[in-house]
């Protein structure tokens, strides 16, 4: 079982957790070209190793995070929440 | 002679006696028995037949290693097959008998199989019946599955009872620092050390008393130090969880136990469930789980009265049973020189045939004799062992039970499940844990150490290693423990006996009757690796998952590829370690409790008003409110009937409801609803489509602006949790700089809706100040706050889905039965009614209004007909990719209205639209919903055909209901059937 460290939460499994997808993806504007969108919402890389994808705290505090898990071993390296402002108050940067 | 039970010794308790059913005979034992030692100590030596040549079998191990003694347990609902006679503890009243085998056990027709079995060797099956005529391809597979059922029966597989299981389960959670998992020495040191330091410990033991090997042991001393250690680790705090398998080990140090709490109990009380399903979240993890000793390979070696070494001294020493008074030991290495002994010592005649040249000095006297240099050949005797054929001797050596021991291998499970690489060590001949970061450590002879002593200190090395991992500043045990410490001598490696010129049927996997034969045919077929060899013979597939045979298996692989074991590699162990019961992996989730329920707060209310309920996705919800002698039909077409002429109302507090607040919630709606929100004005509702990015319509709702800054948005039900959580992955993800806050408040908020033309009245008779309910204060998709009677707080807004002059009405929960008291009692006088979900179908039908069963992920915002919401003024999320060719394509299924041809006649959602003449296929469309139209006076239909309705003018098409043997011609037409242009809900 995969068990995340949520900074708001604490170490839960994930089950509390809903999967999002690719977090390294930057959506395109909403007027961007087709092939933009297409590569965004299609495009995936397969990888082998670390990879940075989206988790909602979704039967918890419900925040989206940005979570660093090898595909291979599912270790997790790094939690953040997704926005960049509440990640910020967290940290104490601002 | 055979077995007996001794006058004394052994951890039974025989001033108890306990009778219990074996194929119906009544068999006496004493508590602290499992069902195996009482078989055998009653004689019993045929317990089962084997899987596929019906052979005879008997008792093999005294463990969850075994691979005879596989009995069905219990009658009627209660019938549980495949269960371990070794595992299962005897209790008051058991009823057993064997399995396979047909009419019964000692005569039984299928062994015929066993004098063709030549022509039954691995792959048999398959290759015969998969290739049976006609070769057309799939068609073989056809025939296979006709046969499989012929040949599973004759194969048997124990049948579980066809009655829904009688007994409750339940899962159960824990946290600790570390989880030692086995109670031999090196489990009971691990966790001494570790608890003594501070660690929160659970300790988890399958058996159902704790010390493994200790448990075996002739010698006093070993129990008292056994208890020694129980009695401290319970002092340091160990928890202690026995009758309890560590079945597999995940991510995180995770581990999965059952829990067997009832198994071994002859009258269980009511509030106990059968089995406890753990989920184990620890930080360190010790295995102490032993090690299992292996079989050898010779002719018949699967013959009743042949068992492990170590499984006839545990007979002896802990359940005072005297296995056998001939006894042969074979073995190739030191570890049943000491059961030899004790046997001889309780009165046996042992003699020990060693494979290896230099063999222990026995003392004279000591009742065992030593033949070295010595290797079994063939087992004589068919329902019970009655001589030996070896090189120890000319002729046939006459035994009454059979000793083997051809080594030992480490219970490696867990770690392989954590996918550590096991490493085979030539030295002692087995697979051993190879070098791991997890925070995992074997210790004892699961690490490939023997001797007792070393095993503990093993475990007292392997806690320090734990607590260093946790920080924990810890001086390792001085010492070296090296592998195969408690062998004086080395193995030597013996994994099957060929004579040449002879053929032995000889078994590497007892479960599946894989022989050792089915190997060397395997490669002959070509197969190469482990995991092909494992699939092609079956070996290690049974439930015993090949713990006694399957390392000999891979060395006779390895032999024939010319390989050694060590580079031949062993298959990849997967949980559960040892079979768990379906209902322990469901828990509590079953029947009602299968998935939860939800209710709205007008559940009572809508009861106690005659409510008929039905699930829709979670929720409970008002289906129909018949009146007396009312069916179903005549009330749902009455509701709707009342709905268009006077006033019905309709519990919908199941919609989604989500509070969007923040200065730039206009932008945000504007960029997630197709049409525009920017300027939705104060006061107002809209009605909105919401797309995915790839363009699909994700949900249609509406969304009313409350203040400046606070919206009110609803969704369907379906979709309720999905646009929250889209919702929350927007503002948090992708528009981090939007400031708009989103909170669902659907559990907060009642509502019903008021529909008909008398609705107007009806609400006027509720609220605190009727003038706010006019055409010009409440116009089509009008929003008020105000108070309805007894100033309960209320948001209405006039927003109609059946077609009607209509209201949304929401309350806070906790007066929604007064809101309905309200509604309810002024729409009497009116000869309003309530209506349930089926007269809400009708009347969205008849308007052709699309919700989840339209609405499925499939459809674009133009095949809901819908396409005139789509903005041409701004972007919003799915603008771009809805715009593909593909999506645009006028030949898509589009939603259309559907009409019989001939008015009496009636159709059915889930069906089929189809050309006359060809039906077959997808057809051309299908139908989403279908109802009798009270407004139309016939049956209509809702759904999708290609095209659209400009396509089928004129034209009939087919309503194809395969299922029920029926076609309806039908007409297509628009799908707003009945008022098209709206005027009743704009009044
Ligand atoms: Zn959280």
């Amino acid at each position: 079982m995969i068990r995340i460290p949520c900074p708001f939460c604490g170490e839960r499994d994930h089950s509390e957790f809903h999967y999002g997808g690719d977090g390294s993806i930057t959506y395109p504007a909403l007027d961007a070209p087709t092939e933009d969108w297409l590569n965004a919402v299609y495009q995936r890389k397969n990888i082998r190793g670390v990879q940075i994808e989206t988790w909602h705290h979704v039967n918890g505090c419900r925040m989206w995070l940005l979570v660093e898990r090898d595909t291979i071993t599912h270790e997790i390296h790094l939690v953040r929440a997704a926005h960049d402002g509440v990640d910020g108050v967290l940290k104490g940067r601002t | 002679m055979s077995a007996r039970r001794l006058s004394h010794g052994g951890r039974i308790d025989r001033a108890k006696t306990i009778s219990f059913d074996w194929e119906g005979r009544k068999l006496t034992g004493y508590p602290g028995d499992t069902l195996a030692s009482a078989l055998m100590a009653g004689g019993q030596r045929v317990i089962g037949r084997s899987f596929k040549y019906h052979r005879p079998r008997g008792i093999m191990s005294a463990g969850v290693e075994e691979s005879g003694a596989i009995v069905t347990l219990g009658d009627g609902a209660w019938r549980d097959p495949n269960v371990k006679a070794t595992t299962q503890e005897l209790y008051d009243g058991l009823v057993a008998r064997g399995q396979h085998a047909w009419p019964n056990l000692h005569f039984d027709m299928g062994g015929v199989a066993n004098f063709f079995s030549r022509f039954l060797p691995a792959g048999f099956y398959y290759k015969t019946f998969m290739g049976m005529p006609p070769f057309e391809w799939g068609s073989g597979t056809g025939w296979w599955m006709r046969y499989e059922k012929l040949i599973r029966r004759a194969a048997g597989m124990g049948t579980a009872s066809r009655a829904p299981d009688p007994d409750a389960y339940e899962h159960a959670h824990a946290f600790c620092d570390l989880l030692v998992v086995g109670s031999g020495p090196a489990g009971l040191s691990a966790a001494l050390v570790a608890a003594q330091s501070g660690l929160e410990v659970i300790l988890v033991e399958q058996d159902f008393e704790f010390g493994g090997d200790l448990l075996n042991q002739a010698n006093p001393e070993s129990e008292t130090k056994r208890i020694e250690l129980l009695s401290a680790i319970h002092t340091a705090g160990v928890r202690t969880m026995s009758r309890t398998t560590a079945f597999g080990l995940y991510e995180n140090s995770v581990a999965g136990l059952v829990e067997r709490v009832t198994d071994h109990l002859a009258n269980p009380a009511d509030y106990l469930p059968r089995q406890r399903f753990w989920t184990v979240r620890s930080k360190q993890t010790v295995l102490a789980t032993g090690a299992l000793e292996r079989l050898i390979a010779f002719g018949n070696n699967d013959r009743p009265g042949i068992m492990s070494a170590n499984a006839g001294r545990t007979y002896l020493n802990r359940y005072g049973v005297l296995p056998g008074e001939n006894i042969i030991v074979v073995t190739n290495n030191d570890s049943p020189y000491q059961p030899a002994l004790e046997l001889a010592k309780a009165g046996a005649t042992v003699h020990l045939i060693d494979a290896r040249t230099t063999t222990p000095e026995l003392e004279k006297g000591c009742g065992v004799s030593v033949k070295s240099e010595s290797i079994p050949i063939k087992a004589h005797g068919s329902k019970g062992i009655r001589g030996l054929e070896s090189t120890a001797s000319e002729g046939i050596q006459s035994c009454d039970l059979l000793l083997v021991s051809g080594g030992w291998s480490p219970v490696v499970h867990l770690l392989s499940h954590r996918g550590i690489k096991l490493v085979w060590d030539a030295q002692i001949a087995c697979f051993l844990p190879g070098d791991t970061d997890a925070p995992i450590h074997v210790a004892g002879s699961a690490a490939g150490i023997w001797g007792s002593k070393d095993c503990g200190a093993s475990g007292q090395v392997a806690a320090a290693k734990a607590l260093g991992q946790l920080g924990h500043d810890i001086k390792l045990p001085t010492g070296k423990i090296s592998r195969g410490s408690g062998w004086d001598l080395p193995i030597k490696p013996l994994y099957e006996i060929k004579v040449p010129g002879r053929k032995l049927q000889s078994f590497v996997d007892l479960q599946h009757d894989v022989t050792s034969e089915d190997v060397r045919l395997a490669h002959r077929e070509g197969f190469q690796s482990v995991e092909h060899l494992k699939r092609f013979t079956t070996l290690g597939m049974a439930t015993d998952q090949g713990k006694m045979g399957n390392i000999i298996g891979m060395a006779l692989m390895a032999e024939a590829l010319g390989k050694n074991i060590h580079d031949m590699g062993t298959t990849t162990f997967r949980p559960p370690y040892t079979p768990v019961s379906l209902g322990a992996l469901g828990g509590r989730h079953v029947d009602s409790n299968f998935r939860p329920i939800r209710r709205t707060p007008l559940h009572d209310w809508n009861l106690s008003n005659g409510a008929i309920m039905t699930l829709a996705g979670l929720w409970d919800r008002p289906w129909y409110f018949p009146r007396e002698g009312e069916t179903i039909e005549d009330a749902y077409i009455r509701e709707a009937t009342v709905a268009r002429k006077s006033v019905g109302l309709c519990d919908i507090t199941s919609l989604g409801k989500i509070a969007v607040q923040g200065p730039d919630t206009a932008e945000f709606l504007n960029r997630i609803y197709t049409n525009p929100f920017a300027k939705l004005s104060i006061g107002k509702a809209r009605y909105g489509i919401m797309l995915r990015d790839d363009g699909m319509v994700m949900d249609d709702g509406t969304c009313w602006r409350l203040t400046e800054t606070d919206y009110f948005m609803t969704t369907t039900t379906a979709h309720a949790a999905t646009v929250m959580v889209w919702l929350e992955e927007l503002l948090q993800v992708r528009w981090p700089d939007l400031k708009v806050h989103v909170t669902s408040v659907s559990d907060q908020w009642a509502g019903c809706t008021v529909a008909g033309p008398n609705s107007r009245a009806v609400l006027e008779a509720c609220v605190t100040d009727p003038t706010l309910i006019s055409n010009e204060t409440c116009p089509f998709m009008g929003v008020i706050e105000t108070t309805l009677t007894g100033a309960i707080p209320s948001r209405i807004a006039r927003i109609s889905f059946s077609g009607e002059l209509a209201f949304e009405v929401y309350v806070p929960s906790d007066y929604g039965p007064s809101m309905m008291d309200l509604l309810f009692n002024a729409s009497k006088p009116l000869d309003g009614c309530l209506y349930g979900l089926e007269a809400l179908g009708t009347l969205r039908i008849e308007k052709g209004h699309v919700t989840g069963a339209e609405l499925d992920g499939r459809v674009t915002i133009e095949d809901a007909g819908l396409g005139k919401m789509a903005s041409k003024q701004k972007s919003y999320i799915g603008d771009v990719l809805r715009k593909r060719p593909v999506m645009l394509d006028k030949n898509r299924a589009r939603l259309v209205g559907i009409f019989p041809k001939d008015r009496t006649q009636r159709f059915n959602a889930g069906t089929i639209l189809c050309k006359p003449g060809a039906i077959s296929g997808f057809g051309e469309g299908w139908i989403t919903g279908a109802t009798y139209s009270p407004a139309l006076g016939h049956w209509i239909g809702i759904g999708f055909i290609s095209g659209g309705f400009e396509s089928w003018v004129g034209q009939t098409v087919v309503v194809a209901d395969p299922v029920r043997d029926q076609n309806i011609n039908v007409e297509i037409v628009l799908p707003q059937m009945f008022d098209p242009a709206g005027k009743r809900s704009h009044d």
